[in-house]
Order: structure tokens, then sequence, then C-alpha cells
């Protein structure tokens, strides 16, 4: 499901804080690769004439896993590339990403998701995994070809950038995906509700004349999608849940036994409606940046795993694109180079959540979201590390970024931690 | 919640003198409403004389860059630069590059290669003032960004109630009718609360935003409520922002009925203002319109000594000292 470069790598990080605590790892230790799997963890390690990579002060813990990027290829290859949009992950610590099928033309049939395969197994410096798309063209009417696209290897379906708009197609689409035993992922929006909608409907919105997008746009279609997700007794995937109340609705599901997970971005994590009085495109995105009470809503739902999985939805526009008036800005970030930073300056740093939750939050949970196979340290597995430099704290700029976009909402600002150096799939794909 | 600055500090213009803007009324404070409002009646002075042009911004150019039709304020702005004696060159975007697709970016950067002391812009767009401020070197003044600001509309009107009226501080204003969809509501909320004056939104729960009460205004859905204020200020009913099919009124005519300003739902000496262009019989009834009470030539007389003064305050006042915090400055955006 996964395609990208492969490495065997040798190397031994050296005195590193390693942490995995879903491994039980929680010590200052050397890890030595061999040939792109972890062979040893103690102290003191042979180096055999290995790499030596100096770990003092550093923590090594499992590259992390972004579950939502759009890599624009095929048709906005301006704006990324799957060599751009990969070398970007590995700078932000990721070994593994998912690539999202809104693209022109869409990923909806196996000779699209085939010839993008094979470009990632030459060109992706992590390996890629491509969702397709539910519905034929994104168009919500008629479904894919499930099966054969399942077959091509798609990670998961989803028609993310629209909602599955019709109950009914939605539920033949929970009912016909179970025979690909893939995950389907749904971006929740209520399109009446939405309509014309620049921002978070609220205070803010009202006085600068915004059109609203409510919450109760997403959160009804989260309480629908949940619904059939029970009846029909299938999984699903939420993603980027902004409001308070589609958090209380997949606390809920989760409970009565759905078998439902969810994502939420370091955006809605870190920022809130008042971020748009800036009237900077960059902080314009969908679902919009809200309320504190729901910014605090998926703290809560971070922390106590409700929500299982960090997503950047790194969403690359071109420069001209967001260089116009708010209102006129198509929606979307960027976010693979600056994920950690961000989370780790404003949630872990203020104590609002603990770096080992941080962490798995952006590795085994999106992992697990998806079926894939958790990065781990343990002796045996693949090499999928991240070196962070928690200490480390660099403004954030323009012309430091891998990605071809830098529609990024933390241009100008200073954040701590940095990644020194990624492994994924035993091979060192990033090193700063 | 951690204090989270967003500022694209990358893509501000160098720190050379702070330029002042004016944006929005947001960005004023109590002084400098009161400065522009002494400057307007001194300016409303000189107009008496036979001889009308003052030679105060003589050698300024002040362009007018239009978006979106306008006679009052276009024209407004062009009479107060040109009683200046300031140069003005008006660009509306019918017949102009901006038909061929040019970005306001580059318009902006077109029009700034002529050094402009002062860019006067309306634009549909919320945040395009802003957008002109980070290209040019020039002071901006925002003639009505989309629903967002309208802030010469609303120093107009302070100025129109304090002549008429004789203070501002203690009034009662109800504001009546669309004011989701107006951007002249938004900045005569904030004024009017800046100078102490009480605010009463009324109207039909649709076109009344979800959360405005944050601004200090009170709301009610009973045209009734009108009754108990000094000053009833009308808003236009904005039949091109009204979709087809929005259904934020079932129909004009059941608007008319339930909230339309009638001689029957005032109490005598209630002064009426509306911003214009009327919809006569619509939101307002035309004797109305028509009566002693109403204050609607007052304000567009208002507008002209008004924007006279926003362009003097802008251009006569150097960045530094205490005056140079008054209006708005790029980068605090």
């Amino acid at each position: 499901m996964l395609f990208g470069k492969q490495g065997r790598d040798d190397l031994v990080i050296r005195g590193a804080h390693v942490l995995d605590t879903a491994a039980g790892v929680d010590a200052v230790l050397d890890v030595r690769v061999d040939g792109g799997t972890i062979v040893q963890l103690g102290t003191n390690l042979e180096t055999n004439a290995h790499r030596v990579v100096d770990g003092q002060g550093l923590v090594l813990a499992p590259a992390f896993v972004d579950p939502h990027v759009h890599l624009r290829t095929p048709g906005r290859e301006d704006e990324e590339t799957i060599a751009s949009g990969t070398a970007a992950a590995a700078a932000g610590g990721y070994c593994a990403i998912l690539a999202m099928p809104n693209t022109e033309p869409v990923v909806d049939s196996a000779a699209v998701l085939g010839s993008l395969a094979e470009t990632a197994q030459a060109e992706a410096d992590v390996p890629v995994g491509f969702l397709a798309a539910i519905t034929r063209n994104q168009g919500g009417a008629e479904l894919t070809e499930m099966a054969e696209l399942a077959s091509a290897g798609a990670a998961a379906f989803t028609d993310d950038g629209q909602p599955v708009v019709a109950p009914g197609l939605m539920r033949r689409a929970l009912q016909y995906g179970a025979v690909t035993r893939r995950r389907l992922a749904l971006h929740c929006e209520e399109p009446t509700l939405s309509k014309g909608g620049q921002m978070h409907e609220g205070a803010v919105s009202a006085e600068l004349g915004f059109e609203g997008y409510p919450s109760v746009a997403e959160s009804l279609m989260v309480e629908r999608d949940l619904a059939l997700a029970a009846y029909e007794r299938q999984p699903l995937h939420l993603l980027h849940l902004s409001a308070r109340e589609s958090v209380e609705a997949l606390s809920r599901a989760q409970v009565a036994g759905v078998v439902a997970t969810g994502e939420v971005t370091p955006h809605h994590l870190c920022l809130t409606d008042e971020a748009v009085r800036s009237l900077d495109p960059n902080v314009k995105m969908n679902p919009p940046l809200r309320a504190e009470e729901d910014r605090q809503a998926l703290i809560a739902g971070l922390r106590d795993g409700t929500i299982g999985a960090v997503a950047t939805d790194h969403a690359p526009h071109a420069r001209h694109e967001k260089e116009v008036p708010f209102e006129a800005a198509p929606f979307g970030v960027t976010g693979l180079e600056t994920a950690f930073s961000a989370l780790y300056t404003h949630l872990v740093e203020p104590g609002l959540l603990k770096l080992e939750t941080l962490l798995e939050r952006m590795s085994a949970g999106p992992a697990r979201a998806y079926g894939l196979d958790a990065p781990r340290i343990a002796v045996g597995a693949p090499a999928n590390l991240v070196l962070l430099d928690l200490k480390a704290s660099r403004r954030v700029s323009e012309s430091d970024f891998r990605s071809r976009s830098a529609n990024s909402w933390l241009l100008g600002q200073t954040v701590k931690g940095k990644v020194r150096l990624t492994i994924a799939a035993g091979r060192v794909a990033f090193e700063g | 919640m951690a204090e989270i600055r967003v500022m694209r500090e990358d893509l501000l213009p160098p720190k050379e003198p702070p330029r002042r803007h004016l944006i929005s009324i947001g960005d004023l404070g109590r002084d400098d409403v009161e400065r522009l409002l002494g400057t307007a009646r001194n300016f409303e002075r000189s107009l008496e004389r036979e001889l009308k042009k003052l030679p105060t911004l003589r050698g300024k150019t002040v362009v007018n860059l239009f978006y979106e039709s306008s006679t009052r304020t276009s024209s407004s702005f062009e009479l107060a630069a040109k009683r200046l004696s300031a140069d003005t060159m008006s660009i509306k975007s019918a017949g102009s590059s901006v038909d061929k697709g040019e970005s306001l970016k580059d318009t902006a950067l077109t029009l700034g290669a002529y050094d402009p002391d002062v860019i006067v812009i309306r634009h549909p767009q919320i945040g395009a003032p802003q957008l002109v401020a980070r290209y040019t070197n020039a002071h901006i003044v925002n003639a009505g960004d989309g629903k967002h600001q309208h802030p010469t509309q609303a120093l107009l009107d302070l100025y129109t109630i304090s002549e008429e009226l004789g203070r501002i501080e203690g009034l009662h204003v109800a504001i009546v009718g669309d004011v989701l969809h107006s951007r002249v509501a938004r900045s005569n909320i904030q004024a009017l609360a800046l100078m102490g004056a009480r605010v009463t939104l009324v109207g039909p729960p649709p076109l009344i935003p979800r959360g405005i009460e944050a601004m200090g205004c009170e709301v009610s859905y009973e045209i009734d409520a009108i009754k108990a204020a000094d000053v009833v200020y009308v808003l236009r009913m904005q039949r091109e922002r009204m979709a087809e099919g929005a259904n934020f009124v079932p129909s004009l005519r059941e608007y008319t009925a339930r909230w339309g300003v009638t001689p029957e739902r005032l109490r005598p000496g209630q002064k009426v203002m509306h911003p214009g262009p009327m919809n006569r019989g619509v939101e307002i009834d035309p004797v109305v319109a028509d009566a002693a009470d109403a204050l609607i030539e007052q304000q567009v007389r208002s507008g002209l000594v008004v924007r006279m003064a926003v362009l003097y305050d802008l251009l006569t006042h150097g960045p530094a000292g205490v005056q140079a915090a008054a209006l708005h400055e790029i980068g605090a955006a």
C-alpha cells in the first residue's frame, strides 16, 4: 500500500533519549541499524564501522505518519510534486504519508493510481500511500471501482475536499467498501449550511462581515456518517475535525461500539477564529479555525484518545493564489515541515499535552487509523526513526521550505523543536 | 491559550517611517474621532467662503480605485481632494486592466509606481485595502471592503449626529434592517459604541449575524424597539446581495410589512438616517424619507467635509508623536 524509496542504511545513533512508550522504551540508549533494520538497543554498542550519529541531548522517537497530505500531483505540479512533498515530509520527521485523491484528474481509476505509484516508487523520499476517490471524479454520484482500486494499491478511500452529500450513496459506499478491507475517510460538511462560508460563524465573523461556516455544518454530517457506520457495522475515519460537537459525537459513537477514528490538524489545535482578524489568507482553511472552546475540546480529545491522529492536511497553494484578499483566497495551508514544532511549541511547552502523547498521535495513532504498521523502536523492526532537538528554536521562513509552496500560518514565527534526522523505511531521508 | 500572533512579517514593507491608513473604525481611538470631527467642522466653515478651494494639499496625489459602483462615496472623495487642491485620478474597474484579469496586487504595484500619496479603495472583497497597503507606499483609505468596513461613512454619520443633536454620548441609536450584509452597520456599531452611544440592532433574525452582540450592541427582532431610540438608522435592503433561494426573508413585501420604517412606527422628533441609496417603499416609507426629521441630505453634505478631514489628517500629521498612533498603522492589521 505504500510506495517509495527503500533503504538498507547502516548506522548507530548514540546516546539519545529513546522514547517509544508503546514499546516500553524510555531511556538513554544507543540504537543500531543494520541494513535498514533496528538490530540492537543498548549502551556502548559496537559500531562496526557504521556511521555514528551523536544523539546526546536529543530525543529519538518512532518517525511520524501523516494521514492527510495533498501532493497536488497530477495536475498542479507547480504547487507540489511527489518528490518535493515527500522531501518536505522527511524534513518534518515523517516516515510515511497518505496522499489525497482530489487531484486533476482525480485518482478514481487504477490507471491514474498506477502511474502515481510508479512515480512514487522512484521519487518518493518517504513512502506514500495513495487514497482513491469514493465517487467518480469526486462527483458524488457514482461509486468508483473500489475493488480494482484496492487491488491496484489504494490505501483507503475518500472524497476529501467534498462531502459525500447523498446519504443513500454514503450508505452504499460503506456497504460495498467492505469488500476492499480499506477505510473510508470522510470529509464532513453539510454543503447547504457551509455555502459561501469564509470562516467560523461566531462573534469574529459577525464583526468582520464574513459569511459564516457554522460548526453544525460539520457536526451534522459527522452525526449522519457515524449513524450510517453504526447501522452498517463498518469502520470509518473522520478527517480534520474542527468542532467541539464533532468530538462529542465521535466519543459517543466510540462508546457505543462504532469503529471510528478521527484526526485533527496542528492549525486547529493551535489557533482560533481570532487569528482571522489578521485577514491573512494563510489562516483560511476548510474546515475553518473555530472558537477557543472548540480548540480546547480538540486538545482534550487528542489527549484522551478520542481523536487518535494528528494530520497536517498539508495543502500547498501557489503564491499568487494566496496573494489576494482573504475572501478570494483558496482554502488550505501547508504543514508537513512545521507540524511537530508548532505542536511542541503551542501544546507541549505550555503543558497542554504530554510529549509522549504527541509522539504517539503523530505516529502510531495515524498508522492505526488506516491499518498500517506502526513505526516502532524495537529489535527487528524496520528503521523508521526521527531524532528531535527539543531545545533548538528557529524562525519559520519561506526560504527554508522543501515544499514547493510556502502558504504556512507560521511564517515569521519562532518555534521550538527541530528535526535533526529522519530515517524512513530503513533509509536516511533527511538530515538537518 | 498561548499567545499566538499571526503576522506575515516576511511580506510587510521595510520599516520606513510608519504610514497611517484608515481601514477600520476599530483602528481609531476616541481622541482620533474627536480630532477628525473637529477638523471637519473647520472645513465646513471654510466652505461657507466664496472661494471654496484650499491650498492645503497642493502637489499631493489622491487615487480613487473603485471596484464597485458608487455615486456618493466616489464623488465626495474626489471633490474632497479637489477642494484641498490635491491632484486626483479615478480608476473604475470597468474599462481598466482589471477587466483584463489583472490581480489586485499587480494593480497596486502599477499604481504604486506613480507614488500616489493616498489610495482610496472600494472593493467587494474583505481584506482588499490591507493588500493594497502591503504593496504600495501610499496611505490607504478604505471606502468599503465587502461586508467588512466603511469607516468614512461611520465618521460622517457621527458628524451628522453630533451637528444635529449636539452630542453622541448617551444617545440611543437603532440600526434597522439587513445588518448581515452591511459594512455601514459594522462601522457604525463600532463608531457609536466608541463614542458612548447605545446601539440596538433591529431586523429579521436571519439578517442579524449570530454573535454580533459582542461588538457592544443589543439586538431586537421587533420593530417596536425603534420607538425608544433618539436616532433611527435605516439600512438599505441590499437586494443585489439577496441571492435567489437564500431565504433570508420570504419576500420583500413581508419584510416591508414587518420591518419597514413608516411614520406610524416613529415617534415625533425621532431623527432618521439612511446611508443611501434608498429603496423607497421597501426599508423606508417615502414620507419618512422626505420628512423634516430625516437627516439624509445632511449626511451627504457631511460626507464631503469628513472626507476632507480624513485626507488632511493622513497627509499632514507626521509619523512621530502621539497622533501617529491615531490612524491605523500597517503591521497592526
